[in-house]
């Protein structure tokens, strides 16, 4: 019996045996001798998922090990004079900080330009959708942004491409003609319009949804009755949100603005297809060939053409992206659970609500435990009211 | 009591003391109505461009509503209702990206579609009468090559992220390290940017195999590398949501943990535990940069994972642009081809995952 197979079905034979008299208290002295001990079952079971967890460990420690092992050398090798180093694109540099230096500051570049246009638009949606959108409107509205969170990135590339680059043509040319003393828009203006701007734009889009989604819940997440307090007292609706929404949220759309910058710095495709690169460093938005590069679409341009050595320099870069977002999200998870009364209080609730669809949220923070809540919005009895939208006629049933 | 009741009944129309100070209630209509006729003269004046034209009537909507509500109301009313115009353009300025992507990839995409390109294999042939290169458009390796790359990432995953999952909520104590470890390590996970994943999984089998070891099983290894923690963190919340009355009252009976585990608490969870899976795989099936860095790309049919390049559908599409073939534009009309197939895909994946959570939620939740 010992050594028998642990299948589940043998396993739960043997318990469903027991269930008459564990009832009772008394069992006989076989059932409590097996009690007494681990059934394989359970250890195998408890192995496994142990052992999973650590396997997680494992995989993420392999990560770093791996992208270290592989960049050493050509972190240490004299670019000068090797002779994979001093050829193609990466033979302009004496070595290998250098030529990481430019890429750095590209990444950090085109993601704060990207930032500057997603992050309040994306709050500003999460603001319509909690707050302002018609209560039925609301969760379709989220379903659309979930859906922009779903489109492929090589597909929005490829939508910059042929989109946005000859859409911004006419605003480059104007911005050159009229604006081209200030630094940003210095240099020879874009005839294809594979400019950062461009870039930067599409990643915008990119980020959009998952400002929105984060930022979202975390509205929703308001207590009612502190907003109930603010219109009370007359309040109009945006001051009501200025008071009572916003400091609550506060930490909540931090963090959500780093992921979405968290995002943004390792997103490629979008940046390969659209800028027409340059590895220096320049702060010109619409020049083409002067545009800063970024590590990831660095990556993707050079890697098929890269020698063995040239390579292991593209991998050395990859190092610094991981570094770069292990930090910006290691931030944002860290003001998040800056509010971890919030977090616990969500989960307090523990309240059954529909295992609906999720969102589409880069999980792993308060607003994924409050996006449950949100999710089953459509027709739950819920204990803490979530629902953002009050009108005036809320108000008098709200004396609960 | 006649004598109290006022003989004259008042002409006119009243001032309501609740309404005074007040815009009509459908003012804001008016305004918008009134901004896009005056802007539409304007650009008839000027040359009538339709985005100008949007862009022109939001502003002109925004700036003569505060002014209007600031006159006949007052200044918080004004903000209130320029906060309002704000959030509501921010809201409509987004659904512009949205409804333009999938209309150019409708638009460019369903010319190229047909029986022939999703069941034939691309080839360019040499005609030696004339002198030609002719591209046959085909995308059967990139959707062999994309469903078997992401089969064996879901393969590798789920069970790992199923597993650890379970871990974290039925084993693990909340104060444990391993459990506060783990939970840490799933948050840096997702942070990985998708081509380090890739670099990863490169530099993994470079090692281990041998330099220019591309190969579909290395991409399915990237894929996991991102695949897990979206897995990890779907399934946590689903099996939170089972009820730990469920839980106890099992062991009450003297069920074990392990039967209790298998028999109540994953039956419960399971439509949820699907729609996270399926949604998961949604979201690996479109990353194209590190199945480009480790499977790099090809146009010969390979549906052996573990050897030699293989070609995927996000592939196709980046390919088709980045270095086309001869004909450019036949290249290009391929890579719209495939990342339509793409988003078709990708929202097949998220309808039956919605329509699995709807079907199988549990009685009684709804």
């Amino acid at each position: 019996m010992q050594s028998a197979p642990t299948s589940s079905s043998g396993s739960s034979a043997k318990t469903t045996g027991n269930t008459p008299l564990g009832g009772g208290g008394s069992k006989d002295s076989a059932a409590t001798k097996r009690s007494t001990r681990v059934r394989p079952g359970d250890f195998i079971f408890k192995g496994l998922s142990t052992g999973s967890a650590v396997l997680i460990m494992v995989i993420l420690a392999g990560v770093a090990l791996f992208l270290i092992i592989s960049a050493i050398p050509a972190i240490t090798a004299d670019w000068s004079t090797n002779d994979q180093l001093n050829t193609g694109p990466t033979a302009a540099f004496p070595n290998f900080w250098a030529y990481v230096g430019p890429l750095i500051w590209g990444t950090l570049w085109s993601a704060a330009i990207a930032l500057l246009f997603g992050a309040p638009i994306g709050i500003g949606i999460a603001l319509f959708i909690s707050h302002y959108a018609p209560r039925r409107l609301a969760s379709i509205l989220g379903y659309l942004v979930d859906l922009l969170a779903a489109v492929p990135s090589i597909v929005f590339g490829l939508w910059g491409i042929i989109v946005i680059r000859p859409f911004l043509l006419p605003l480059s040319d104007w911005l050159s003609a009229n604006l081209g003393w200030i630094p940003l828009f210095g240099g020879a203006v874009t005839t294809t319009g594979s400019t950062i701007l461009a870039g930067a734009l599409v990643l915008a889009v990119m980020i959009l949804p998952i400002i929105t989604s984060i930022s979202r819940e975390i509205f929703l997440q308001t207590p009612r009755l502190h907003e109930e307090a603010a219109l009370a007292l007359g309040a109009t609706r945006w001051e009501m949100i200025r008071l009572s929404v916003f400091p609550y949220a506060k930490s909540g759309i931090v963090s959500a603005t780093l992921l979405g910058l968290g995002r943004a710095l390792g997103e490629t495709m979008a940046i390969a297809l659209i800028i027409s690169p340059a590895i220096l460093v320049s702060v010109r938005l619409i020049t083409e060939g002067q545009n800063s590069q970024t590590i990831a679409a660095n990556i993707a341009l050079n890697f098929p053409i890269a020698t063995t050595l040239q390579r292991d320099a593209l991998i050395g870069t990859g190092l610094m992206l991981f570094v770069i977002s292990l930090l910006v999200n290691s931030i944002a998870r860290f003001i998040v659970s800056g509010g971890s009364g919030k977090r616990k209080k969500s989960k307090g609730n523990g309240k059954p609500s529909m295992p609906g669809p999720l969102s589409q949220v880069p999980t792993g923070d308060a607003a994924t435990v409050l996006a449950m809540d949100a999710v089953g919005r459509s027709g739950r009895a819920g204990v803490v009211d979530t629902e953002g939208h009050i009108s005036e006629d809320d108000i008098e049933g709200a004396g609960k | 009591m006649s004598v109290l009741s006022p003989r004259v009944k008042p002409t006119g129309p009243v001032a309501n003391s609740l309404t005074t100070g007040q815009l009509p209630r459908f003012a804001e209509l008016y305004v918008l109505g009134g901004s896009a006729i005056v802007t539409a003269l304007i650009m008839l004046l000027v040359g009538f461009t339709l985005v100008g034209w949007l862009v022109l009537t939001a502003v002109i909507y925004l700036v003569a509503l505060g002014i209007l509500s600031a006159v006949v109301e007052n200044r918080r009313k004004a903000t209130d209702r320029l906060v309002r115009g704000l959030v509501t353009v921010a809201f409509l300025l987004a659904l512009i990206p949205l409804v333009s992507t999938l209309a150019t990839v409708i638009a460019q995409g369903a010319s190229e579609i047909s029986w022939s390109y999703i069941t034939s294999v691309g080839a360019s042939t040499f005609d030696p009468d004339t002198l030609t290169v002719t591209q046959t458009p085909g995308a059967l390796q990139a959707i062999v090559g994309t469903l078997i790359i992401t089969g064996i990432a879901a393969l590798i995953s789920v069970p790992i992220g199923l597993f650890t999952s379970i871990y974290l909520v039925e084993y693990a104590q909340p104060k444990q390290w391993l459990a506060r470890t783990v939970t840490f390590l799933v948050d840096v996970m997702t942070g990985i940017p998708s081509i380090v994943a890739g670099l990863f999984a490169f530099s993994l089998f470079s090692i281990i195999v041998g330099p220019k070891a591309f190969s579909g099983f290395s991409a399915s290894v990237a894929l996991s590398v991102l695949m897990i923690p979206t897995v990890v963190r779907a399934c946590e919340e689903m099996l939170r949501l089972v009820p730990g009355d469920l839980r106890e009252a099992s062991f009450a009976l003297g069920v074990s943990k392990f039967a209790t585990i298998v028999k109540i608490v994953l039956p419960t969870a399971i439509a949820g535990l699907i729609t996270g899976i399926m949604l998961a795989v949604a979201r690996i099936i479109g990353e194209t940069a590190p199945i480009f860095l480790a499977a790099s790309f090809t146009d010969n049919f390979n549906a052996n994972p573990f050897d030699g390049p293989m070609q995927t559908l996000p592939v196709l599409a980046y390919t088709g642009y980045a270095f086309p073939g001869k004909d450019i534009a036949a290249s290009n009309a391929s890579a719209w081809g495939a990342a339509l197939l793409l988003v078709l895909l990708v929202v097949i994946l998220n309808l039956i995952a919605r329509i699995i959570a709807k079907i199988f939620a549990p009685k009684g939740m709804r």
